[in-house]
């Protein structure tokens, strides 16, 4: 038989999945055939663009993808978009209400996709969610028993960009800084260029924090597109070549 | 997890729990009138009202699009709000502040739903105890009674119709309220629940509340500078039911 293209279509197999905590009542883990991918980084680092360019890649592989992000979820996204713009929450209340909106998404759209083997690429997962939240002062052991309900990804990878740098990307991007990447609920400063500065820096110190827990990958995001691109697809790979 | 007392707030917070029909809002009604009449400052708090969360609750509960994981979450958004920015300060300020339910409703209905206990426990941990708890504990079939006797549509959550006891709301929402109830009694201990007999008559209850909060507060702190003319006391003779000799078993 002659060797068709479809032939090298690799079929990723499914491997030993967990939750990180108590998880989600009802989940049976060995149904979730498919793959987690989580992309992590600031505004700025190029999440967006890498993720665009993995769905590319992974289609023409022969993967069904799902793109899942925060503040997408159907139950709660809009409210939280009204709260965060009158900037009238509090941090616990802020928190419980993005673990809601992540909650919704894992149930009706990660799990049924990982389930039904789809490779789900998220666009940043808790560990954004809980760097801002350590950043504002919140206990590293409440977050993890929240988020104990996030299915381990089977890889995760952290764009680290320089604060300075991610200014620069933001600028030229926007002509302007973000209320909430710069941190300016924090107080830091009034000024919103340093304000950004020390925020950004303050969580690339939190997300060094979580790596000793969660092993993410560190992905040097300072040069260019395509080799970030070409490490990403290369681990990738690997993940789904594995037996 | 200690009190507020405990941990040095100026002023004091009083929980009611109990299955719907328990009668515990009326309860909580009277004693907010009389701490009011007693010139004590008092802020009164319910379950699931905070503005900013209503319209996503109210959403996912209208369409059904709540899971016990998001129910869990989303109640506890709305608790956090109430908590941040009304309890916590109003206590700071040393009111008095009464709450109809509190954490333990949590406790008892995710638990019930299934969300696992060590989780919901962990996600409150942010709020201190109350320094008193009521538990109004009547009969099962009692506050049943009240409620489908009163209201007669039940709601889908209400009813505990996501958890598919029953395709019959009414028998959907019995067996849920039982379960609900055995998890109440469960923590009653742990947690110093009072357990008042809501099988008694209005005036009985009230007296004893009144009772028991003139005991363990001393309320002269938290009055205002001019109290208003106050109200004939009650009567009652006052009696608390334990869990073990309850006469209602």
């Amino acid at each position: 038989m002659k060797k068709k293209s479809h032939n090298n279509i690799v079929v990723p197999q499914p491997g030993p999945r967990r939750f990180y905590g108590q998880g989600i009542p009802g989940v049976k883990l060995e149904e979730l055939v498919g793959k987690l991918i989580v992309v992590e980084g600031a505004d700025g680092s190029g999440r967006s663009t890498q993720i665009a360019k993995l769905v590319d890649w992974l289609e023409t592989s022969g993967h069904a993808t799902v793109q899942v992000g925060l503040k997408r979820s159907s139950l709660v996204s809009e409210e939280l978009e009204r709260a965060q713009e009158g900037n009238i929450l509090s941090r616990t209340t802020l928190s419980l209400f993005y673990a809601t909106d992540f909650a919704d998404q894992l149930e009706n759209i990660i799990l049924p996709a990982l389930k039904a083997g789809f490779i789900v690429l998220a666009d940043r997962y808790v560990y954004t969610l809980m760097a801002r939240d350590m950043v504002r002062g919140m206990d590293e052991s409440w977050l993890k028993n929240v988020y104990g309900i996030a299915p381990v990804p089977d890889a995760v990878f952290y764009l680290a960009v320089e604060a300075e740098e991610l200014v620069q990307r933001n600028l030229s991007k926007n002509a302007t800084l973000d209320y909430w990447e710069s941190g300016m609920d924090l107080g830091l400063s009034r000024d919103m260029f340093d304000s950004f500065l020390q925020y950004q820096t303050a969580m690339q110190a939190a997300f060094l924090q979580l790596q000793k827990t969660y092993g993410f990958t560190i992905v040097d995001s300072n040069c260019s597109v395509d080799a970030v691109s070409q490490e990403l697809r290369k681990k990738i790979g690997a993940v789904l070549a594995a037996k | 997890m200690k009190t507020f007392g405990e941990r040095n707030f100026p002023g004091r917070l009083i929980a009611v729990e109990g299955l719907d029909g328990s009668g515990k809002s009326t309860q909580i009604y009277l004693l907010k009138r009389w701490l009011e009449a007693e010139g004590v400052r008092v802020y009164f708090s319910e379950w699931n009202s905070s503005e900013l969360v209503k319209s996503a609750t109210s959403k996912g509960k209208k369409r059904e699009l709540l899971s016990p994981t998001t129910f869990s979450l989303i109640h506890a958004t709305d608790f956090a709000d109430r908590y941040e920015r009304h309890l916590l300060p109003l206590l700071r300020a040393g009111y008095v502040v009464l709450c109809d339910r509190y954490i333990f409703t949590a406790f008892a209905r995710d638990v019930t739903r299934g969300c696992p206990p060590a989780w919901v426990r962990g996600i409150y941990n942010f709020a201190a105890l109350p320094d008193l708890t009521f538990f109004f504990k009547a009969d099962l079939e009692v506050s049943l009674r009240r409620i489908l006797d009163g209201r007669p549509k039940l709601k889908f959550f209400e009813a505990g119709m996501d958890l598919r006891l029953s395709s019959d709301p009414y028998e959907s929402f019995r067996i849920f309220q039982g379960r609900i109830l055995e998890q109440y009694l469960a923590m009653s201990t742990e947690f110093n629940f009072n357990i008042i007999d809501a099988n008694q008559r209005v005036e009985v209850q009230q007296g004893i509340v009144r009772q028991l909060v003139s005991q363990r507060i001393d309320l002269s702190r938290f009055k205002r500078e001019n109290p208003l003319p106050l109200p004939p006391p009650l009567k009652v003779k006052p009696k608390t039911v334990a869990l073990e000799d309850d006469p209602a078993e």
